[in-house]
């Protein structure tokens, strides 16, 4: 082994800030479905304790052997609507509460899957669950929530789309005194991926094993720091460098996926190739953007230089692993991304543009804060537009959104730890009241013509 | 397990002599070792065998590291695969 190979590794994990985003464990609750509503947590209680009890101290031994940070340790579950329903419970809001006991049990700071996939229509468990959403984050610590309201192969379920509006309006309001936190865990998907390990989004789809390991790499300052090494050179060798960067950064997940599911006993399901930032400083996207010559993210060139990023940090990640899944691309959550504010603040990023950027990178509308008195029609309405862009273009997309009660633009609201803090931003003046109170269904679009 | 231990820092006197003699003191085997001089830094990379090492692996790192601090040095000790893994096919 060379030496330069070697410190190259120890200096992107000292410098740059290269580490395992979280190994999130998917476990499947289809055999805890259970009439009785208070049966059925026993069992979801006692699965995921039983499986994930060795989850954070596994984590742990691994970071310190292969001294490479493993920030997060999570659980994703099958969508709650698919268990609860089952069950004669009017309220989901004791389901929440068992999945937060149980992830506090396990000392995994997030859990996954208080969710309910509704693109096509509502059973009763959807319309009990999306219903208890607001109560369900507001009185949870470390739950999760997402909702799916739209495909490709189903269109976008408008009447979804118009409730998603308000569910959101009440979650921040019921949090209002704790900068309305209940949004930050809240998603509204378009085309939601199953295996899924970062969150808010991630649950475990019914699709997938009984019990699957799953994980997310991460490091934007790796690349950001490749690229400073190739200034001015043609964009071939731009994605090149991302290539061959995303490739080593890849083949950590793999290593420490593989290890994970070994000690754990447990199958490896994939691994997200996702660059995911935090509002640490030399962590950000919009810095690699910014790098390839933009003066500030959000100018004329982002959503090219996005979709370059985007699509080269794919190709060098498949080659790295096995399997790879999740949503596997860049990430441009506004609040989680010191670029991303400090473009917000100087007023070179806006709302209308993050949409265009939605439309070629992994994900979309992320960590946003709006003003608290938006209409929750004008949220709707913004959800619509996401989803729209996910069911045209084969991709997820996605709104985390937060209006921020009592803050108007120009205001700043303050999550605090990896959820970072986000300028107010404006959103359109003029009402979409009309548009939303249709509701009904978008059909699916059609699949040839493509043009 | 095989392990890559790097000691990077200002150069001074007692470095090799202070790491090698911890190593001895906790059973581990030393299977390879370079050293250079790179921009100035005194940069130690050793090949180490911990299979007959006396001490939980955790309380060896920490031992290890803590050592590097009274030297004014980075030490840092990592598994081999990680660096396999990032530069191997």
């Amino acid at each position: 082994m060379e030496t330069k190979q070697i410190l190259e590794t120890i200096k992107m994990i000292e410098e740059e800030k290269l580490d395992i985003r979280t190994i999130t464990m998917g476990i499947s609750l289809l055999d805890c479905i259970d009439s009785n509503g208070q049966k059925a947590r026993d069992k979801i209680y006692a699965k995921i304790t039983r499986l994930a009890k060795n989850l954070v101290k596994v984590g742990e031994e691994i970071a310190a052997e292969f001294g490479i940070p493993i920030i997060n340790k999570r659980i994703s579950v099958t969508p709650i609507s698919l268990i609860a329903g089952a069950s004669d419970d009017k309220d989901y809001v004791e389901f929440a509460k068992t999945l937060d006991a149980a992830a506090k049990a396990v000392g995994v700071n997030f859990i996954g899957g208080f969710s309910a996939l509704v693109q096509k229509g509502y059973h009763k468990g959807d319309e009990i669950l999306i219903r208890s959403i607001p109560q369900a984050l507001a009185q949870t610590e470390r739950v999760c929530s997402s909702v799916n309201v739209g495909s490709t192969q189903a269109g976008i379920n408008m009447d979804a789309v118009k409730q998603m509006g308000q569910i959101i309006k009440q979650a921040a309001e019921l949090t209002a005194d704790n900068s309305s936190m209940a949004c930050a865990k809240l998603v509204v998907f378009a085309n939601a991926v199953e295996d899924n390990p970062f969150m808010a989004g991630a649950f475990h789809g019914v699709g997938e094993a009984d019990c699957v390991i799953n994980v997310g790499v991460s490091g934007p300052g790796v690349v950001k720091r490749a690229l400073e090494k190739v200034k001015g050179q043609p964009f071939d060798v731009v994605a090149e460098t991302i290539k061959k960067t995303a490739f080593k950064i890849t083949r950590m997940g793999q290593l420490v996926g593989k290890e994970a599911s070994e000690r754990l006993g447990i199958e490896f399901g994939i691994v997200d190739l996702s660059l995911a930032p935090t509002p640490a400083i030399g962590d950000s996207v919009a810095h690699i953007l910014e790098e390839m010559g933009l003066a500030m993210v959000g100018t004329h060139g982002t959503t090219a230089a996005l979709a370059l990023l985007n699509d080269a940090v794919k190709k060098g990640g498949v080659m790295a692993c096995k399997h790879v899944g999740g949503l596997s691309g860049a990430f441009i959550p506004v609040s989680e991304d010191a670029g991303m504010i400090n473009a917000v603040e100087h007023g070179a990023l806006n709302l209308e543009k993050l949409e265009a950027m939605t439309c070629v990178c992994s994900v979309g509308l992320d960590m946003i804060a709006i003003p608290g008195d938006t209409p929750a029609e004008t949220i709707s309405a913004i959800i619509a537009d996401e989803a729209a862009i996910g069911m045209i273009n084969h991709k997820t997309t996605a709104v985390r959104i937060i209006p921020a009660v009592g803050l108007a633009v120009g205001d700043n609201i303050e999550f605090g730890g990896l959820l970072g803090h986000a300028p107010v931003m404006p959103v359109s003046k003029f009402s979409s009241f009309d548009f939303i109170q249709r509701g009904g269904h978008i059909p699916a679009p059609i699949h040839s013509f493509k043009n | 397990m095989k392990t890559i231990l790097t000691v990077i820092g200002k150069d001074k006197p007692g470095i090799i002599a202070g790491v090698s003699q911890k190593l001895y003191a906790l059973n581990i085997n030393i299977l390879d070792v370079s050293q250079t001089i790179m921009d100035d830094y005194f940069t130690m990379i050793m090949l180490l065998d911990l299979s007959k090492i006396t001490v939980p692996f955790d309380e060896a790192k920490n031992t290890l590291m803590a050592l590097g601090e009274s030297l004014k040095v980075k030490v840092n000790v990592q598994r081999e695969e990680i660096f396999d893994a990032m530069h191997r096919l």
